[in-house]
């Protein structure tokens, strides 16, 4: 979750210069009508010398003046970076059938989940189609909190909103509240020394706050809600913090010499190390999360009760497979692969990339792609066609990058 | 003691020899740019500069395009021999946050490419117009030259393309 479509707008911009951005997806943000927005940290993004791009509609980094991508990239592996990731949706929902009505929509276990503990989901239309990611959080038995993806705003609004308004009509009490990029902010601090870095400023014993858990508390002296989550691979937290005091909180953080803001760019090739798909990439309303290889999130108990939108098709691919697979490919020597790269095997289209960048961790490229199901074994030896070459590649486990989230043993 | 005085003479005498190597190519560049036409360097609205001498062109990308690209880790470049005309994809480099064609500024055969920024495509990073050039090519057709920008005109170009986009 967490992640984004990275426009393909960066370079296009200059008159017709062909640069094509790995991730970045112009498909939905092409009206130029509409006005960017700002989140509430684009003073800081002025003041730290940020790379301003449109991105799904807000104004963003994609790097700082003072680091390169993969420099940004390295900092957040050994230090601790921040990210603004407040373009992406917050929603609120109350009600004591608010459990009930969110497993409606995604096969997630809410109802075995614990107050306080987060998950990674999605949307599935009646085709197990992913409408999008998302984390939910289950605040208690009578209040979730979601982060979706920006790039999806409007359509995971109309969804929300819709499902909402027919559960309501049989009697249900929900009430669904959008919270405005106006009203609050998010960032994400991600690293080895998040954590130690968040430590001395909050009240929240974080060595008890495990990974997918949430709590609110001060950070800065400014009422927050914190998750241990993130979309780096790396151990770290959300904070969702009122818009006005956003700055104040990613200041205090960042009076730390461990912690450096980071864009969109390093965003990307980290999420890409860890593994972590990218909607309107990797996953899309065709794909079902078996197809994705995320067939675990469809929680045990939901497969049993088989009463999630596509129930039918997903529980028939899980029973007898699909024709194509996600799966990691690495390849060690040569240009790197980026999206829509044909994957062959003796001469014969058997794939594609979904995306792909070098990776600056591990020296090489990553990449992320859909094949047929005889060659998702890691360790087969493809071919991927890029700029008419065909380049050696490999199925590779992901995620690439070890992950080191904070989970107790 | 001895060790470090004959240190410091040392790196005192690189210093002074620099500034006179730095001075001497500075001059050098003036009077290429002021008195020799031919060897200007002339920029594409793709970001691509060419610098010609006799009938062959350097070409490399500019420094607005290294930047935008940031750490350049691949680099792939035309083949000897091969034959193209102004504004063909001849080639790609790749960062980490992108990826980017290059496109012949003039039409030519190509006669060489720099294996070393193959090797470490970086330096089209640390050194765009120099260490950093891309290939070299026989041009077939010097007139080209007259259509694309020089020195002054590209950073009024690129000034202009920036302020339309805000």
């Amino acid at each position: 979750m967490c992640s984004q479509s990275l426009t393909r707008v960066l370079f296009t911009k200059q008159s017709n210069l062909k640069w094509c951005i790995n991730t970045i997806n112009n498909r939905l943000y092409s009206d130029k009508s509409v006005k960017p927005k700002k989140t509430p940290l684009y003073d800081l993004h002025e003041k730290y010398g940020g790379k301003v791009v449109d991105f799904a509609g807000f104004l963003l980094p994609v790097q700082y003046s003072d680091m390169s991508v993969s420099t940004s990239h390295l900092f957040t592996r050994s230090s601790a970076s921040i990210f603004d990731v407040s373009h992406m949706l917050q929603t609120n929902v109350y009600g004591k059938d608010c459990v009930s009505w969110f497993e409606s929509i995604c096969p997630v276990d809410l109802k075995g989940m614990a107050n306080g503990s987060s998950s990674l989901t999605v949307f599935l239309n009646n085709n197990g189609g992913i409408i999008d990611d998302l984390i939910v959080t289950k605040v208690k038995e009578d209040q979730l909190y979601i982060v979706s993806n920006a790039g999806r705003m409007e359509i995971d609004k109309q969804h929300m909103q819709e499902t909402s308004e027919t559960y309501k009509k049989s009697g249900k009490d929900l009430t669904v509240e959008f919270l405005d990029v106006s009203q609050r902010a998010l960032i994400a601090v991600q690293g080895p020394k998040a954590v130690t870095s968040l430590q001395p400023l909050t009240n929240i014993p974080l060595a008890d706050l495990i990974f997918m858990t949430s709590t609110i508390g001060k950070v800065a002296g400014i009422e927050c809600r914190v998750t241990r989550c993130g979309y780096t691979g790396e151990d770290g937290v959300e904070i969702s913090i009122p818009a006005d005091k956003a700055i104040t909180v990613t200041e205090a953080l960042l009076q730390n010499s461990d912690v450096k803001l980071a864009g969109l760019g390093a965003r990307d090739s980290l999420r890409l190390e860890a593994g972590l798909c990218l909607y309107g990439n990797d996953i899309d309303e065709t794909i079902t999360p078996v197809e994705a290889s995320l067939t675990w999130l469809i929680a045990k108990r939901r497969r049993g009760e088989a009463n999630f939108p596509g129930a039918d098709i997903i529980m028939r691919q899980i029973k007898e497979g699909v024709d194509k697979r996600r799966v990691g490919i690495r390849i060690e020597k040569g240009a790197p692969a980026r999206k829509d790269a044909v994957l062959k095997n003796e001469g014969k289209d058997i794939g594609k990339v979904t995306s792909g960048c070098p990776s600056p961790s591990l020296g090489g490229n990553v990449a992320m792609g859909y094949v047929a199901e005889q060659f998702k074994k890691s360790g087969t030896e493809l071919f991927v066609n890029i700029r008419g070459k065909d380049v050696r590649c490999v199925v590779a486990k992901m995620p690439f990058v070890p992950s080191r989230y904070y989970i107790k043993k | 003691m001895v060790l470090q005085r004959y240190l410091l003479s040392a790196t005192r005498q690189c210093i002074s020899r620099r500034r006179i190597l730095g001075s001497l190519r500075q001059t050098f560049c003036e009077l290429r740019y002021s008195y020799s036409s031919d060897s200007t360097r002339k920029y594409t609205d793709r970001h691509e500069w060419v610098v010609v001498e006799k009938d062959i062109g350097t070409v490399g990308i500019s420094n607005y395009a290294q930047e935008s690209l940031g750490d350049i880790v691949f680099a792939q470049l035309p083949d000897l021999g091969s034959e193209i005309k102004a504004g063909d994809e001849c080639g790609a480099l790749e960062s980490v946050k992108a990826a980017s064609e290059i496109y012949s500024p003039v039409s030519g055969t190509i006669t060489e490419k720099n294996s070393e920024v193959e090797n470490k495509p970086g330096l089209i990073n640390t050194s765009c117009f120099e260490k950093g050039w891309l290939f070299k090519l026989k041009l077939s057709k010097p007139d080209e030259l007259n259509e694309l920008m020089n020195e002054e005109q590209y950073e009024k170009f690129l000034k202009s393309d920036v302020d339309k986009d805000h």
